[in-house]
């Protein structure tokens, strides 16, 4: 790697106290994303994956270790940062457009020049009839398409995502995996995304990092080597099944 | 159909109440002190408004129970919303603040209008006591149980605190505090006619509290009627600010479980 990454954890440790004790959630995580690199972070449930996402959103700090984006040590939410996670989190009282107008909102940048951003990124997501719609008028792929647009919004540096797709149903799933895709070659940024799906992983990274069951840990760095776009047709391909199956070989036995 | 049937069925049980009141009177000769028929309480009621003489007490109830229904609530918003978000405002004011819910308020009628007189404010002071509690906790409650990832997912977006309580909490909350507001309506027409009854120089439970002393049955009832219509609709407007308002929960208004 020449440049320094974009984001980087060093040996990142979180314990919660619990009534019985504390409990390790990470133990002594490494990890690095490059600019325009997209990282997934792959493993069970409960293996810490979302708590790292919140270090790197700075919504928690570590108990021991640091993390620093761009260089600099996380203290608090970046506006250099987008987030996507596994709930939409929408507010149910505002129209699509001004939930995607949320993150200028609070920069105190709302106006013109940011709803012309707004409604471009719902015409990128597929939803640029919706902009007037409440989210409970719309489907929960189409409120998760909402979820990526805000994260869009601020034209961030590192985009975090917390398993945006994990309670969708399959097909809206696979359609979302390849239209994350295309959003992401757009304008390469770097991404760390989350996930417990193998196929998912496989698809859209230039990494993979294996996490243990907890305390997480990072066991496995690992490259993907498939040519861009990867499409539907991937998914046969030797080289994308070779990719899963060692992968699946950390979560069998 | 549906609508007018919704109109019409209540109506049909009403005639029939009102027939065997009707006739009940009639058929056993009750006396007129201790009950008359309808149509005596509705020619008493057309001649109170002929005379325009009940618009005085219309007035005292209905000012006594608006003003204190808006401090009461304003200050139960406010109260609530400050208990919600701080911690140490909680340790000091909550316990004092149970202790004074588990009091019931009318029992402080007769202590209030030593306090304040017998004139408009110490309507209002009841009012204000007795439909603040509800929507004191309500507002809490609502507040507190908002969606924390709802709360972080804005966080990550750098809102600020003053935004997430303005933007997130507060608007999550409105449907726990319009149930709030809903029951506060119809307490807030109790502390007036209790304040009226016990002691006052006018108002809709004065009038019925004299003409009881006259065993003027007509009137008492013409002042219920009349105090059963503002219940109706104070709560009416209520239900239909709350749907309008919270309009993305659709099982807003009569439904909204109230916890208090």
């Amino acid at each position: 790697m020449t440049a320094a990454p974009l984001l980087q954890a060093r040996a990142v440790s979180v314990s919660y106290q619990t009534r019985r004790g504390s409990i390790d959630a990470l133990r002594e995580v490494d990890l690095a994303v490059g600019e325009g690199e997209f990282v997934t972070i792959l493993g069970p449930s409960g293996c810490g994956k979302s708590t790292l996402l919140k270090l790197a959103a700075g919504l928690l700090t570590p108990t021991l270790g640091q993390v620093e984006v761009g260089g600099v040590p996380v203290e608090g939410p970046s506006r250099d940062i987008g987030v996507a996670f596994q709930k939409p989190t929408l507010l149910p009282w505002r129209t699509v457009l001004d939930n995607v107008l949320l993150p200028s909102e609070t920069a105190g940048a709302s106006g013109a020049e940011a709803e012309r951003r707004a409604r471009e990124l719902l015409d990128l997501v597929g939803l640029r009839d919706f902009a007037g719609n409440y989210p409970n008028e719309l489907s929960g792929g189409m409120q998760q398409r909402v979820g990526l647009a805000r994260m869009l919004q601020r034209d961030p540096r590192l985009l975090l995502m917390d398993e945006p797709f994990a309670a969708l149903d399959a097909m809206t799933r696979e359609a979302l995996t390849l239209e994350l895709q295309r959003i992401w070659m757009r304008d390469r940024k770097s991404v760390l995304f989350i996930t417990h799906s193998i196929p998912e992983a496989v698809m859209l990274s230039d990494r993979v990092l294996v996490m243990s069951a907890r305390p997480g840990r990072v066991v496995e760095d690992f490259k993907v080597d498939i040519p861009r776009p990867r499409t539907m047709a991937t998914l046969a391909e030797p080289a994308f099944t070779a990719a899963a199956d060692h992968l699946r070989r950390h979560f069998i036995g | 159909m549906q609508r007018l049937t919704a109109v019409l069925y209540p109506l049909a049980t009403l005639a029939v109440v009102l027939l065997a009141w009707h006739f009940s009177v009639t058929y056993f000769k009750v006396p007129d002190y201790i009950l008359t028929t309808p149509g005596a309480v509705f020619r008493t009621l057309v001649s109170v408004f002929q005379d325009g003489t009940i618009w005085r007490h219309i007035g005292y109830t209905v000012a006594a129970t608006l003003i204190g229904y808006a401090i009461g609530s304003a200050l139960a918003l406010v109260l609530g919303a400050l208990l919600a978000e701080s911690r140490t405002f909680e340790k000091f004011v909550y316990p004092l603040l149970v202790a004074i819910q588990a009091t019931p308020k009318v029992a402080l009628a007769p202590l209030i209008l030593v306090w304040f007189g017998f004139g408009l404010a110490s309507k209002v002071v009841l009012v204000v006591l007795i439909c603040f509690f509800p929507l004191f906790i309500n507002t809490i409650v609502g507040i507190r149980r908002v969606d924390p990832d709802l709360i972080d997912a804005c966080r990550a977006f750098s809102a600020s605190r003053w935004y997430i309580f303005r933007h997130v909490k507060l608007p999550a909350a409105s449907g726990d505090i319009f149930a709030g507001l809903q029951i506060g309506v119809s307490l807030a027409l109790i502390g007036t006619v209790v304040g009226e009854l016990v002691s006052s120089e006018a108002g809709l439970g004065y009038l019925i509290g004299s003409a009881a002393v006259n065993l003027n049955v007509s009137t008492m009832f013409a002042g219920v009627i009349l105090l059963a219509a503002f219940g109706v609709a104070g709560a009416q407007t209520v239900r239909w600010l709350h749907r309008k308002i919270v309009f993305w929960e659709a099982a807003g208004g009569a439904d909204t479980q109230a916890r208090s």
